[in-house]
């Protein structure tokens, strides 16, 4: 298919003596959408946390877009402004408006003009259903809409590669499939994704290649029919298990 | 009427007990306070200078009664209070201060909404109610033009909004340069006759120290606040170095340095004016309380507003001006107003500098023979002036909050 735009090999990353990645090894290629799942402790967040550098990989390489993530702080930032990430808590700027967190990256970063950057924002909040709340403040939306909010703003950096941390795992049940809609249709845009969630459904439904993790590595990965169907590790059959008859 | 009956029936006499309650209280607080009703209103002389004092003194003495309070003492030495022995025939600077504070007020209210808004009518009331109490005509003449320039400039500002570009540049640009026009007003200097600082006092001077003090401790206390967490370790080493010696160190000990000894330290030639070293001894202590309050704010703003700002590519810089800064000062508002209240009332230290504020004038009027014995008048009025002002920077502190609370939790 297209060209490779993350390459990782041979990972690893140490919390003090406890060795979270062990070794992880795997690319992702232009518009795959992949799904990322696994026990709790298994090193699946810290992993796409290495991605754009939240958390520092000890061992291994890590190539973006061709550009290989170290400790030159220019690159780290370049490569910040093509992943967009969405995290489990949102984690929007509570001290400013919908529109505010979503133009401020693109007007201090990217250097966008004021006006420019406010049109694109309003698409972007169109495009999440949620245009009309553009001047309320976080707090003053449900969970779904503020996790929605956040995937406009990591969208107005116009990333090439969109990050998702369990994006669901704190939304009520009835806010998770709003979030999930735009989701897929993200995906369906052509946007690169590697997301992790438990939402099994997303994952049959949109996902090209699962990959399982556990202790720090990857275990299994394979299209979604095949992982479903046919999972090939003692460890994976587990996991889907229980997380399918629960 | 049948309303007001309802209220007490509900709230003082609702019960047998309740009742008995409100007749004990009532004859408490007529107790305690019936004398000072007696000094404070019916007894007490109102105008008629230091003569009219002592005549009402020794009539009560010779019926054998006590006197009541002498407040004509506060109208007579008012020029005292306010200014200090500043010169009569300049006192006209001041009042231009205080013209174009007020017309910048009034401007700028015009121009942000919310909170100066407040300022405003909070201060035109405030000149208003001036008007009523007993000064002289040309004394509220005085007054009635601070309304005027508050207000004025209010009126004008769909014109200032509408046909001068970046006004808010402007207008801040002209709330930097005030503090330096006005101590150039009040001090002299060029055209002005000279006006030595130790002449200035009173309440000038109190307001003076006080709004120097806060206006430059607050950027260099964020500043330091930012350098305590700095990763560059003599940055971080000098910040620790110096809140903590400071803050190790009693105010006066501040000021009494900065008065008395650096002289001793500075070549001759280089002499720091008197007033100027008790504002750079204010400043300075205040700015390593102001930095231990912005250090707590910093450190409660959550990592995961760090982490969502370097994840859009916002820099170190970007994200500490734009993500973490708004929200810790936000935090810490309540205690840098305690921080600042703290110094309005300090200023009372100055005398060590040989300074004469608003407390220390009190003390010096209370000197002067004619008017011995009227120390509770001057030290009440002292008083009620210092909570006028701390409680209103107290307000103003909770209007900050509710209007920077926004759609907040």
């Amino acid at each position: 298919m297209s060209e490779e735009i993350i390459i990782c090999r041979d990972v690893h990353k140490w919390f003090g003596d406890f060795h979270v990645l062990r070794g992880v090894t795997t690319t992702v290629r232009k518009g795959e959408v992949v799904v990322i799942c696994g026990p709790s402790g298994s090193g699946k967040s810290t992993f796409i946390r290495t991605l754009n550098r939240l958390e520092e990989h000890q061992r291994g390489q890590i190539i973006i877009d061709g550009i290989e993530l170290t400790h030159d702080i220019k690159n780290i930032e370049a490569i910040r402004r093509e992943i967009g990430m969405v995290f489990q808590s949102f984690n929007l700027f509570p001290h400013l408006t919908v529109l505010q967190n979503v133009t401020l990256a693109p007007i201090w970063v990217r250097k966008m003009k004021r006006s420019e950057a406010e049109d694109l924002a309003m698409q972007l909040l169109a495009r999440v259903g949620i245009a009309e709340q553009a001047h309320k403040y976080p707090a003053q939306l449900s969970g779904g809409q503020q996790q929605r909010v956040a995937i406009a703003r990591a969208l107005a950096m116009q990333p090439k590669i969109m990050l998702f941390d369990e994006p669901t795992s704190a939304l009520d049940p009835e806010m998770i499939k709003e979030v999930l809609d735009v989701m897929r249709e993200l995906a369906r845009s052509g946007m690169t994704m590697i997301v992790i969630t438990h939402e099994m459904g997303f994952a049959r439904e949109v996902a090209d290649r699962i990959i399982f993790f556990d202790q720090g590595r990857i275990v299994e990965e394979n299209t979604p029919d095949e992982f479903f169907k046919n999972p090939q590790h003692e460890r994976t059959k587990l996991f889907l298990s229980q997380i399918l008859h629960h | 009427m049948r309303l007001i009956f309802r209220w007490l029936r509900e709230n003082l006499f609702s019960t047998w007990y309740n009742t008995l309650l409100t007749v004990l209280v009532i004859w408490f607080l007529w107790v305690a306070f019936s004398g000072l009703f007696q000094w404070a209103v019916r007894d007490a002389v109102w105008s008629g200078g230091a003569a009219a004092c002592q005549q009402a003194r020794q009539l009560a003495q010779a019926e054998g009664r006590s006197w009541g309070a002498c407040w004509t003492v506060i109208p007579e030495n008012l020029k005292l209070f306010l200014a200090g022995t500043y010169p009569a025939g300049e006192l006209w600077r001041i009042w231009v201060c205080v013209y174009i504070s007020a017309a910048m007020l009034g401007l700028s209210a015009g121009v942000w909404r919310g909170l100066v808004r407040d300022v405003v009518v909070a201060l035109g009331a405030a000149a208003l109610v001036l008007l009523v109490l007993p000064f002289s005509w040309t004394e509220r003449l005085w007054m009635f033009g601070i309304v005027l320039a508050l207000v004025v400039p209010l009126g004008l500002r769909w014109v200032a909004r509408s046909r001068i570009p970046r006004v808010r540049w402007i207008l801040g640009g002209g709330w930097l340069a005030l503090p330096i026009l006005v101590v150039w007003l009040i001090g002299g200097g060029g055209p002005l006759p000279k006006v030595e600082s130790t002449q200035w006092g009173g309440l000038m001077l109190t307001v003076l120290l006080a709004v120097i003090g806060i206006v430059a401790s607050f950027p260099l206390g964020v500043l330091l606040a930012l350098g305590r967490q700095s990763t560059l370790p003599i940055v971080r080493w000098f910040s620790i170095l110096y809140i903590e010696i400071v803050r190790g160190v009693p105010l006066i000990t501040v000021i009494f340095m900065a008065s008395l000894m650096l002289p001793l330290f500075l070549p001759g030639h280089l002499r720091i004016d008197q007033a100027l070293r008790a504002m750079i001894a204010f400043t300075l202590f205040t700015a390593a309380y102001i930095a231990e309050n912005v250090r707590g704010g910093l450190q409660s703003i959550s990592r995961g507003q760090i982490e969502a700002a370097q994840a859009l590519g916002l820099s170190h810089w970007l994200t500490t001006l734009f993500i973490v800064l708004p929200q810790a000062l936000r935090a810490v508002i309540p205690a840098n107003v305690g921080q600042f209240i703290s110094l309005f009332k300090d200023t009372s230290l100055v005398f060590v500098a040989a300074l004469l504020d608003l407390f220390n004038i009190g003390r010096s009027i209370l000197a002067n023979p004619q008017w011995l014995g009227t120390d509770r008048e001057v030290l009440l009025f002292v008083a009620f002036v210092y909570w006028v002002f701390t409680y209103a920077m107290a307000h103003l502190s909770r209007r900050l909050e509710t209007i920077l609370g926004v759609g907040e939790r």
